[in-house]
């Protein structure tokens, strides 16, 4: 059974991020870049799959510029067998329609039974890109999963996705489109030999023109990034705790009239 | 004429919308961009429910009611209002940020071959244009986008945008379309509820409290649970809680987790790492309480107590209990 995971690569969730000087994206100087933490998750239970059933193949893409074969690597490292890099000028302003259609456009070569992604990048938090990749190719999806379990032909996965208020089991035949979300298992950490081994596994560079792909112009454009406004200061409510928890109920429902 | 701004219906699987619908309906009429209408899949509606709708604001309901629309499936769902969009023309289609409509509306953008901006705060006309505010990086930065062209789809973050008010008297006309069949590929299996806790979901509470590592272990959160209870709040917790394991992911607030704007927050023993902040920030009021006088969280706090939490809570949950009570 052969799965495709799609993953991104992200500044690391510790990062302070900055408007850069163009006003529409950030300042990428000195920022750690990690493998955005869903895509993790993704990338696990795809391993998990084929070393339940003992056969198969695993191929992490990602779109982005060259510093994307980093985060692609380490998914070779914790087990991929290979990689695909789409990796275009044609790319650099995409919003997730156009990546969805740039990573259907590959499924579509790869002809995989099974698309793992992660529930959302935690860059732009769109959490779009599952979901139109499934629409583009007509396929089911199921977001926010929890569990799931291929059947022994390979015909179907059962996956359990959380909505509000519990978890809905469904069945899907295959080819379908997971979201991970944080639960859905623990992600490995690469071994020693997993990192050697990566480096003599292929990442192969995709154009868009590869794929019978043009420049399209973004449906979503960003118009300008901005900090968020400072909060107003606020005040340390001093004294013993009780004269202090009193004295804050009072500010609550007086003064921010909160409650 | 300007086509109309739908609003997808998110209800409580009861044949009721929920309250956040208040919220969309108002923004949508606040906009003025055109006609308030929405649009609700379900598998079985209830007259209080179209009623509610008419009351606040909507010109028209779009029922889609078909056995096939619940639980709901984002194949079966866009298919469906993808046809009524070709048909109507519709100028916008907005929802609530949930996990149905978040998917079910990437989906449909994808297949109208439009943008799609989730989790906005701020929406406003510009001349012809919407443009939308959203929070990236988990609310770290805020970024203004804008569509090349419609419908604008959008996805809008609970708590954030002013509900309209109910107005008895108004009413919505009722539009059932005749539809091409609903075809789904995938079937439910079970639906698992959740022991309901009788307290609201994390994403739509007005009011939070949350639990960080100074909680100390999973059995304390029990004071937290009471105090919620007497405020109808939702209880979260930071991720160092969540990857201890002593609650549920489902509760993580920040950035691998859920990013919230509650009318008030309330944080115990939480030190306020960067990406919990992230999460949290936007809440209209934040209260902190912390032992550490230098934990990051009082740098955002609007109120914040130097203490033991577990001196603080009991004392707390008492005074608005008196407060509720009066």
């Amino acid at each position: 059974m052969k799965i495709l995971v799609a993953i991104k690569q992200v500044p690391d969730t510790a990062t302070q991020v900055k408007v850069g000087g163009d006003g529409k994206s950030i300042d990428t100087a000195g920022i750690t870049w990690i493998v955005s933490p869903y895509d993790e998750y993704a990338v696990e239970e795809a391993l998990r799959i084929k070393e339940k059933r003992g056969q198969g193949e695993v191929v992490a893409i990602s779109l982005g510029p060259d510093r994307v074969r980093e985060a692609l690597r380490s998914c070779l490292a914790m087990g991929c067998d290979r990689a695909i890099h789409l990796n275009d000028a044609a790319w650099s302003a995409v919003d997730t329609l156009a990546t969805a259609r740039a990573l259907a456009a590959v499924v579509t070569q790869e002809a995989p039974q099974l698309v793992l992604c992660g529930r959302q990048a935690i860059d732009d938090d769109m959490g779009a890109v599952t979901a139109q990749l499934a629409e583009l190719l007509g396929w089911p999806c199921a977001y926010w999963i929890m569990e799931e379990a291929v059947d022994a032909d390979g015909k179907t996965v059962r996956a359990a996705r959380q909505v509000e208020g519990g978890l809905e089991v469904f069945d899907l035949p295959l080819p379908a489109v997971l979201a991970a979300q944080k639960g859905l298992n623990e992600p490995r950490y690469p071994t020693l030999k997993g990192i050697m081994g990566a480096k003599k596994k292929e990442i192969k560079d995709v154009k868009a023109a590869d794929l019978g792909l043009g420049a399209e112009p973004a449906q979503l454009a960003v118009l300008g990034l901005e900090a968020l406004p400072p909060r107003p200061p606020g005040r340390i409510i001093e004294g013993d705790v009780p004269s202090a928890v009193k004295e804050l109920v009072r500010a609550l429902r007086e003064d921010a009239k909160a409650i | 004429m300007a086509g109309a701004f739908w609003c997808i219906v998110e209800d409580d699987r009861q044949g009721r919308p929920k309250k956040v619908m208040a919220e969309i309906l108002g923004e949508a009429a606040r906009l003025g961009g055109g006609p308030v209408e929405a649009v609700w899949l379900t598998d079985k509606a209830s007259e209080a429910g179209l009623t509610q709708l008419g009351e606040l604001g909507a010109t028209r309901v779009w029922l889609l009611e078909n056995a096939a629309y619940a639980p709901y499936r984002s194949e079966v769902w866009s298919a469906a209002v993808a046809e009524l969009a070709a048909r109507e023309s519709p100028r916008a289609i907005l929802g609530p940020v949930t996990s149905r409509q978040r998917e079910f509306l990437a989906r449909l953008a994808a297949r109208l071959g439009v943008g799609l901006a989730a989790d906005c705060v701020a929406l406003a006309m510009d001349g012809d244009t919407l443009v939308a505010t959203r929070p990236v990086y988990a609310g770290k930065l805020l970024a203004r986008v804008a569509w090349a062209r419609g419908p604008w789809v959008a996805t809008l973050r609970p708590n954030v945008f002013r509900p309209a008010d109910a107005q008895g008297g108004r009413t919505a006309a009722v539009e059932r379309p005749s539809l091409a069949a609903p075809t789904a590929q995938m079937t439910l299996v079970e639906r698992r509820e959740e022991a309901s806790t009788g307290l609201p979901e994390l994403a739509e509470a007005e009011i939070v409290v949350s639990g960080g590592r100074g909680m100390k272990g999973p059995e304390n959160y029990v004071i937290l649970e009471d105090m919620a209870r007497v405020i109808g709040a939702a209880v979260g917790a930071s991720r160092a809680a969540v990857d201890a394991g002593w609650r549920p992911h489902r509760h993580q607030i920040g950035q691998t987790g859920r990013t919230i704007s509650p009318k008030l927050y309330m944080g115990f023993g939480v030190s306020g790492a960067i990406q919990h902040l992230a999460g949290m920030r936007t809440s209209k009021v934040i209260v902190a309480v912390n032992k550490d006088p230098e934990a990051p969280i009082f740098k955002i706090a609007d109120y914040g107590i130097v203490a033991d939490l577990f001196e603080v809570v009991p004392q707390l949950t008492t005074e608005l209990k008196k407060l509720m009570e009066k």
